[in-house]
């Protein structure tokens, strides 16, 4: 090795905890860089070829019930590959031992043969076999959740009758990936799950023979989706369709691509913040470390040692930093990829996950980690390879200081010498006062991330269930039904209220944009059902006109006064048009809501529900499921606080990881900023500490000058961090935005506490390193030795 | 535990090339002591048993070459440093302070309240004016002088209030004897006063050496390896290879303007 590498390896050994400090910073960037990319890519890849080797369909569509020979008229749309018709019904299960309200959708099979599109994928049993009655294949969470395995029996009720059907295999399927029950937010495996069943046995329950209620289809290439779904459309209006729509609109294939977003966004966001910080980081040390070794450089320069190699010298310094950064990163970033991938097998339905990491990414983190750091540290280096050799033999002027502004306003006779130490070392160098600052403020803002994410759905439960759904039951009519239906309903013993509400699929346009969902027509003085306005308080729905979810009106660029256009997508498909009167604040879903008795009669139908929302005496919660479940007209009931508890659940894995990563790296960047800039300070103020030690200082008085500067700068990073911190988490919910689901901007007071928290332990534990030092001044060599 | 002894128990044995009269009072004893650093795998030898006192009031100059153990012994009389073997007492009207086994924390007392330091290289604290430099010790003293009349003393009243980079040399180093000598300490202690100076400069800070040894009356130990200083002190001790080599008593003392250097 040459003599001038051993430098630089005892000078990386010297400065051992700054570098690793240093190294941590980017040690968090890599690692967030290959989490966020390597599951995205994991995911994107296991998507693609699950839906690939399992023939996941292109356009999806619903209808009340069309003839077989519909279909030849849809394979003749130009640019249909294959089609596929299904019976798909919605029913209320009875699994014994489980008293709770339990649900799920049965998807008609092929009686012989594996179907065409959207192939289950089977983990356990076998296939259905033709010819036999009542078999069923369960999605295989469901069957988790409730201990059931092939030869395990349930009863269903299959259009008001009782059947008992047996399992005989377990699956999944690529149209539900990310498995959720009607109108509910999250998959709740225990109260929802999707089940396959022989289409002759369930078409003959529905009285569906030789006919069909749902059909998906491919496409072949280069085609025009929308204009295959047009089309279908014009063919399917006839028979009760309701809207097809692409894959890209598919639920579950939305949810995924959603999260795909995220990670995207995540690889985007978190790393530019660790890097800039680690740039930072490295300018500051690598120009302490020229300043310090000036006469060597001359020393150097004199030797014949070219600018080039002088310059390159310290880059090199900068690289193996760096590189230290780049590999325990990328150890760390496939650890977190793979715990990453793991939390998403378990809220998402994959048959496998393939943990892949795409060389060009890790070539990619190692590229830009480089580039940002010799970026940073082009100007330090810089003053290395400019500085003639004999400027650095002499000594360095002594530092200019002037009094600081609070001197200048004549308030200086309030604060020690010390004090004024220290005021007067952060305004010497405003600059680098203020990126320490920014630093720390970064790593609190970062805090604040993790318990965003916690906050925000508390806040959207709580507005959405406690505060805007207070019904405990949801039941659904197979088809509208009068309302004098609800009489029944509220015969039951148990029932305290019932409210009825009637909704149908449509299409809402207002000028040239569109968007499909349903309308909900409710009572006017409905308690169970609220609308909030954005202060929520609650609103009343007028006797004409619509409330519209006000992320809805955004996207429509509809406001109220202006006049809505829906297309009814139901019976008589009518189109209407109505004001809108205000907006709605809601977090889930983009919804319509009007008085029913206005819709029944735009609808030019009778006084007819869709269902009703409940209010149950806890006690008689189950008697009324299971009279409810068996009265011939409602299809399924649907209770949403078991899914909210079954969510918790799931989440709470979740946000302990991500509390966890979160801490890690906000601690990294609070730590190596406070770290490095005291040891720097420490560094350059050896001499001056050293003198008061000898002048009769106790090594407490000389810690409150050197770590009193730094306590300021943190104190002062807390309220900026506090402020970056809401605009991170403000600028991560607007890109979580979707017509799925909005995360609103909640950050309660324990977020605030946590992240100063962590920065404060952080600074505590960096001082308590440099109290440390401060022990080993050498108060003898430092006087002898000139600055 | 600061180590209070009487001090006729320490007998007052005084070295046999001291001529210095007995009716002052001992403030520095040292007997016997050694010390040895470890520098790497080579043990450094840099006191080789020295027995020494020093007396109310005198200005000492230890003179020596580089290397003798003139520093190693300030330092130790100081408090910065403490010896391998042999004992140093320290004596003032109120204590007696054994410094070869106080603790670090007597000895930042120690030197807190009763040592005065003046560096070859000032150590001024930058982000101070000379006013405040001289503050930041008198903030901690017992009963200081003001640091006004410190560095009207030492004749920078003018330049009260500019930092170091605005001070020449001689200046800054003037700013620091007003800053060893604003807590009125028992002991003065130079380690190479003017020894980054011109002689110009050097004569105007010994003068204020000078000054403060005769005027406060402060015991004054001031290091060099320039024999030409010698002649304004009351004592001329040697250093060589660690150990004294000869103590000489000037029978008058010249002004360091008569100095020839």
């Amino acid at each position: 090795m040459n003599a001038i590498d051993i430098k630089l390896w005892r000078e990386l050994w010297n400065m051992r905890m700054q570098a690793l400090a240093i190294a941590m910073v980017i040690v968090s960037g890599v690692a967030i860089f290959i989490m966020s990319l390597s599951t995205y890519d994991s995911l994107y890849e296991t998507r693609e070829s699950y839906y690939r080797d399992n023939h996941f369909a292109d356009v999806f569509a619903s209808l009340k019930r069309a003839p077989l020979s519909v279909v030849k008229r849809i394979e003749a749309i130009p640019g249909v590959d294959k089609v596929e018709t299904r019976v798909v019904t919605y029913v209320n299960l009875d699994i014994a031992g489980y008293d709770d309200p339990v649900s799920g959708h049965l998807i008609s099979e092929p009686d012989s043969g594996r179907s065409l599109l959207n192939q289950i994928y089977l983990r356990d049993g076998r296939l259905l076999e033709p010819n036999r009655d009542n078999e069923i294949i369960l999605s295989e969470e469901f069957a988790l959740a409730h201990k059931l395995q092939a030869g395990d029996k349930i009863k269903a009720t299959i259009n008001g009758r009782s059947k008992t059907l047996t399992i005989v295999g377990t699956g999944l399927s690529p149209e539900y990936i990310y498995q959720i029950a009607p109108g509910a937010m999250f998959p709740d495996y225990k109260s929802y799950g999707v089940m396959w069943m022989a289409r002759t046995p369930l078409a003959s329950a529905y009285d569906m023979k030789g006919s069909f209620n749902n059909v998906t289809l491919t496409v072949t290439k280069g085609t025009n989706e929308q204009d295959v779904i047009d089309r279908l459309d014009d063919i399917l209006a006839a028979y009760g369709g309701i809207g097809a729509y692409a894959r890209k609109d598919q639920l579950s294939n939305r949810f995924l691509s959603e999260e795909l977003k995220q990670l995207q966004n995540m690889a985007t966001m978190f790393p530019i913040i660790f890097f800039g910080v680690a740039a930072f980081l490295l300018n500051v040390v690598i120009s302490r470390l020229i300043a310090l070794e000036r006469e060597q450089i001359s020393v150097l320069k004199a030797f014949g040692y070219s600018n080039l190699a002088v310059g390159l010298h310290y880059s090199k310094l900068v690289l193996m930093i760096v590189s230290i950064g780049i590999i325990i990163g990328i150890g760390f970033g496939i650890w977190m990829g793979k715990g990453m991938s793991g939390l998403y097998m378990d809220v998402y339905s994959l048959p496998f996950m393939d943990y892949l990491l795409e060389p060009e990414v890790i070539a990619s983190a190692a590229l830009v980690s480089f580039a940002v750091a010799l970026i940073g540290t082009l100007y330090a280096v810089k003053k290395a390879v400019t500085m003639p050799p004999a400027q650095g033999m002499r000594p360095e002027q002594p530092a200019t200081y002037r009094p600081t502004s609070i001197e200048m306003l004549g308030l200086q006779k309030y604060f020690s010498q010390p004090s004024r130490m220290i005021l007067r070392h952060i305004e010497r160098r405003p600059f680098k006062s203020l990126l320490t600052t920014l630093g720390i403020s970064m790593a609190c803002g970062i805090m604040m991330v993790s318990g965003f994410q916690e906050g925000a759905i508390n806040e959207m439960i709580d507005v959405q269930y406690n505060m805007s759904q207070h019904e405990d039951l949801m039941a659904l009519y197979s088809e509208p039904t009068s309302k004098r239906s609800l009489y029944s309903i509220k015969n039951v013993q148990g029932v305290e209220i019932a409210e009825g509400f009637r909704n149908v699929s449509a299409n809402l346009k207002f000028e040239h944009r569109s968007y499909r969902t349903s309308v909900n027509g409710v009572e006017p003085n409905n308690v169970l059902t609220r609308l909030l306005d954005s202060n929520l308080n609650t609103i009343t729905i007028p006797q004409q006109g619509v409330i519209i979810t006000d992320y809805l009106s955004e996207q429509l660029h509809i406001k109220p006064g202006d006049l809505l256009t829906i297309e009814v997508l139901e019976g008589n498909r009518p189109t209407i048009h109505v004001p809108v009167i205000g907006t709605a604040k809601q977090y889930l879903g983009l919804n319509v809501y009007m008085q029913r008795d206005t819709l029944n009669r735009l609808l030019k139908e009778g006084d007819v529900i869709s269902g009703a929302y409940l209010k149950v005496d806890e006690k008689y919660q189950k008697s009324v499921y299971n009279e409810l479940k068996n009265m011939p007209r409602i299809a399924g009931v649907v209770e949403q606080k078991s899914a909210i508890e079954g969510f918790y659940e799931t989440m709470d894995d979740t946000i302990l990881f991500f509390s966890f990563i979160t801490t890690l790296l906000g601690g990294s960047i609070a730590f190596g900023v406070v770290y490095n800039s005291m040891r720097i300070a420490l560094s350059e103020r050896n001499r001056e500490l050293a003198s008061l030690r000898v002048l009769g200082f106790h090594r407490s008085e000389i810690a409150y000058i050197l770590l009193g500067e730094q306590a300021i700068l943190t104190l002062l990073a807390i309220p900026i961090g506090f402020v970056i911190g809401n605009g991170l988490c403000g600028y991560l919910a607007m890109k979580f935005d979707s017509d799925l689901y909005r995360i609103p901007l909640v950050l309660e007071s324990d977020v605030y506490a946590m992240a100063a928290l962590v920065v404060i332990v952080s600074s505590l534990l960096s001082a308590i390193l440099i109290w440390r030092n401060l022990a080993h001044l050498d108060m003898v060599a430092v006087l002898k030795a000139k600055e | 535990m600061v180590t209070i002894m009487q001090s006729a128990q320490t007998g007052l044995t005084l070295s046999n090339r001291s001529s210095q009269p007995l009716d002052k009072d001992v403030v520095f004893e040292v007997q016997g002591i050694t010390k040895t650093y470890q520098m790497g795998e080579v043990q450094v030898h840099a006191l080789r048993g020295v027995d020494l006192k020093l007396y109310e009031g005198e200005l000492a100059v230890l003179l020596g070459a580089s290397g003798s153990g003139k520093s190693t012994l300030l330092n130790i009389l100081g408090g910065l440093d403490t010896p391998t073997k042999g004992t140093v007492v320290y004596h003032n009207k109120d204590e007696i302070i054994d410094l070869s086994c106080a603790s670090e924390h007597e000895l930042t007392e120690y030197r807190r309240f009763n040592v005065g330091f003046v560096f070859q290289f000032y150590n001024l604290i930058p982000s101070l004016t000379a006013r405040e430099n001289v503050a930041v010790v008198t903030e901690i003293a017992k009963a200081p002088m003001t640091p006004e009349e410190a560095l009207e003393l030492v004749g920078l009243g003018e330049r009260l209030d500019h930092f170091p980079a605005q001070l020449s040399g001689g200046e800054q180093q003037r700013v620091a004897i007003a800053r060893a000598i604003a807590k009125n300490p028992d002991v003065l202690l130079c380690d190479e006063p003017t020894g980054a100076l011109d002689s110009q400069t050097g004569i105007k800070v010994l003068e204020a050496l000078q000054r403060v040894n005769t005027e406060l009356g402060t015991t004054t130990a001031v290091i060099t390896h320039n024999a030409g200083i010698a002649q304004m002190a009351d004592r001329v001790i040697s250093l060589s290879d660690g150990q004294i080599t000869d103590i000489h008593t000037n029978a008058t003392r010249l002004s360091p303007k008569d100095l020839s250097w």
